[in-house]
């Protein structure tokens, strides 16, 4: 088969690049541990329960050390399960400090939910059967939109909560307080 | 190769095209109806949901944002896009290799079973027993008619592909050791790729989807169907994107008065896409849990093989520009760009669909990129991406195709008036487009979501910016159901209003002194077997992986729909 050989110059160019562009997600992926949400673990989503990290009082924002949180949420239709506050009512905002290491571990109930808090890199699918989980440094302040984006029935769009990073020195006033 | 091979292949080039006759026509025109039909249908429920999401606007009459959207996805990604194709290609093989009519009979089966599984699935939706979108994501659970409608247009399909190499058999065996014409190797390709990968969804919708919606299975494997949608879901942009190549590479160099820039490099890139068309399904599911990132990595890596036969196609296209335009006079360096047929409607409307995919596939890199896709996942990014490529790129090729293919089959004339309606066309879609898209893609960098109606999330300052983007949405939607409009005036013309005459269907052919295209290409048992060997490697293992791993499975959910 006959190649032009500018058309030869112009797939070693292309080629080449393309090795190059795989050899950095393969560098990130493997190297630096990019990967992707994949997480493993199964789970009866009718006895979400049955993990501890699920039962009612373990949802929501918990302090595990310095700078260290962790985040469970047991997601349905349409609707994010972040536990009651003191008083009992159903949390719909969580604060966390700006630059701290935090676990996301979410299963559903029912159907497929995305999770994703929109402008940030948490984003995982969460499907009947598996718990999702991803670990992520919050280093942006402000005020980001959790939302369901994979559609999960007729009230898909008012599935939502809202994650605040303060500064740390808010958070110490907002606990002083 | 021998002189007298090469006398023969020289010999073949000069076969003049085959004339298609009435009934033949007839058939080919049915599924352009159709196409067109959705193309109108579509559009609407398009034009809708940009109005409710600018939130402006509420639906009437009870009607859901799902279901229109639901009916948006399965009318124009399944229904427009199937029947443009399989009606395109049946009118090449007849055009090039010929028909019989009992193939023709068969043709109608096919067209039948298709737009009969139409009305069921369209149906389902209709009465707002099958909100579940065009991907149909289990435990979401539409009425079964929904189901067992998709299967009959898969079925229907494969008729049509079995036909195809049928119509491609009879002629290679009247034609012994000649190759096969361009335009019907390209036509045997898409369908072999069509076939295999339709076989994933058909699986899932016979074994997983149909028993657990009639009830006599109790649960699903979410997961399970997920990557045998997945394993279709991707082949299945390629099955929209192929029959475009085909028009690029084997059509529009005869409308611009050029030829085919290479036969064999054009058959070689056919053969790349299906060899990487199908193995990638993973790069749809890069967040989901279950599946593991070594696997995911490798599907990525095999997406990625795409880009050198896409490379291929974008320097054959260019070459065969410039070769023409200096053929016609141009000088210079750029001059040939100028000598193009700027004119044509038929030339201009898939020149713009070729630019646009410029765009579009960048963006489509950035999707597959393994942990780069977490940044636009589900956003409405993704939307924005697949209006470029699906419904730009895709679409005004088609459209391109049709300013010729339908008065060629009604017997009419292509008028200066219409002519110049389908610039206007074209530049109200890439005017419109451009606006929708970009809008979309912007909106899905913050972070807004896709396959949503409107909403202000509790009121965040983000989902307040993101209104703004889906007013240009709505702006853009709206320049572009238009455009459908203007699309649908001209497609009735050429069917029933344009006067008489002969339309030509445009081939074009190859330098007569071109060096010939090896006959090996045509070495169908290797080209399948390496595809299917691909397929094997991507897929057996983390397939057993989520079998043998598999948590308990789901019920059907339809109260929340």
């Amino acid at each position: 088969m006959h190649f032009h050989k500018y058309e030869k110059i112009w797939l070693i160019f292309g080629g080449a690049s393309l090795v190059l562009f795989l050899a950095i997600l393969g560098f990130g992926a493997f190297y630096l541990g990019t990967h992707p949400q994949s997480h493993g673990a199964i789970i009866d989503p009718e006895n979400v329960e049955a993990n501890e990290a699920f039962q009612k009082e373990n949802l929501g924002l918990t302090k595990v050390d310095e700078d260290k949180y962790i985040v469970n949420v047991v997601a349905s239709a349409f609707h994010y399960d972040l536990g009651n506050d003191d008083n009992g009512n159903a949390v719909s905002r969580i604060e966390i400090p700006k630059g701290s290491t935090v676990l996301f571990q979410v299963v559903t109930k029912d159907v497929v939910h995305g999770f994703n808090v929109a402008g940030t890199n948490v984003n995982m699918m969460v499907e009947p059967g598996y718990i999702s989980s991803m670990e992520v440094q919050l280093n942006k302040t402000g005020e980001f939109t959790l939302l369901c984006n994979e559609y999960c029935g007729v009230g898909h769009h008012m599935m939502f909560a809202t994650v605040e990073v303060v500064d740390d020195e808010s958070s110490n006033e907002t606990a002083a307080k | 190769m021998s002189l007298a091979m090469k006398q023969q292949q020289n010999e073949e080039i000069n076969l003049t095209p085959l004339s298609i006759s009435k009934p033949e026509a007839k058939l080919y025109l049915s599924f352009m109806y159709v196409a067109f039909i959705s193309l109108f249908i579509g559009g609407l429920m398009g034009l809708l949901q940009v109005l409710v999401r600018s939130g402006d606007f509420e639906l009437p009459l009870g009607i859901g944002y799902y279901q229109i959207l639901t009916l948006h996805g399965v009318i124009l990604a399944l229904v427009l896009t199937t029947f443009f194709i399989i009606g395109f290609q049946f009118s090449l093989l007849g055009k090039t290799v010929g028909m019989s009519g009992r193939q023709r009979k068969l043709g109608w089966v096919s067209f039948w079973t298709m737009t009969i599984g139409t009305a069921f699935t369209g149906t389902a939706i209709l009465l707002g027993k099958a909100n579940v979108l065009y991907t149909f994501y289990a435990p979401l659970k539409a009425h079964p008619i929904f189901y067992i409608g998709l299967a009959l247009v898969v079925v229907g399909s494969w008729i049509a592909a079995f036909v195809n190499w049928h119509q491609v058999y009879i002629w290679k065996k009247a034609h012994p050791n000649q190759k096969t014409p361009l335009l019907a190797f390209m036509v045997t390709i898409n369908m072999i790729m069509w076939v295999i990968c339709s076989i994933g969804v058909a699986v899932a919708v016979l074994v997983q989807f149909i028993p657990w919606s009639l009830g006599y299975a109790e649960t699903i494997h979410v997961l399970l169907s997920r990557t045998l949608f997945w394993y279709f879901g991707h082949p299945l942009v390629y099955f929209w994107l192929l029959p475009a190549y085909m028009a690029w590479y084997a059509i529009i160099p005869k409308i611009i008065g050029g030829k085919i820039f290479s036969d064999s490099l054009a058959r070689l890139s056919f053969i790349l896409f299906l060899f990487f068309s199908i193995p990638v399904g993973f790069h749809h599911q890069l967040t989901e849990p279950g599946i593991d990132p070594t696997w995911k990595f490798i599907q990525v890596v095999l997406t990625f093989m795409v880009v050198i036969p896409s490379l291929m196609t974008a320097f054959s296209m260019f070459a065969m520009f410039e070769i023409t335009g200096r053929k016609n006079g141009a000088t210079g360096l750029l001059d040939w760009f100028k000598k193009l047929p700027w004119k044509d409607v038929r030339f201009v409307a898939p020149f713009v669909g070729m630019l646009a995919f410029i765009p579009g596939g960048a963006g489509g890199l950035i999707n597959a990129s393994h942990q780069l896709n977490t940044v636009i996942h589900n956003t409405i990014w993704v939307t924005g991406h697949f209006h470029l490529t699906i419904a730009t790129t895709v679409i005004l090729t088609f459209f391109g195709i049709s300013y010729w293919l339908i008065p060629h089959l009604t017997g009419r004339k292509l008028t200066p008036k219409i002519h110049k309606l389908g610039i206007y066309q074209t530049v109200i879609w890439a005017v419109g487009m451009l606006i929708m898209s970009g809008a979309m893609h912007i909106q899905g960098l913050l972070g807004g979501p896709r396959r949503s109606s409107f909403s202000d999330y509790g009121g965040t300052e983000q989902a307040a910016e993101w209104v703004g983007y889906q007013v240009a949405q709505a702006v853009g939607g709206t320049l572009l159901f238009i455009g459908i409009v203007f699309m649908i005036y001209i497609f009735v013309e050429l069917c029933f209003f344009a006067p008489k005459g002969e339309e030509e269907f445009p081939i074009a052919e190859e330098e007569k002194d071109a060096i010939p295209t090896p006959l090996w290409m045509e070495n169908w048992k290797l080209w399948i077997g390496i595809t299917i060997a691909l397929i094997l490697f991507a897929y057996t293992v983390p397939m057993i992986d989520i079998i043998q791993n598999a948590p308990p499975g789901s019920p059907p959910f339809d109260s929340i729909l």
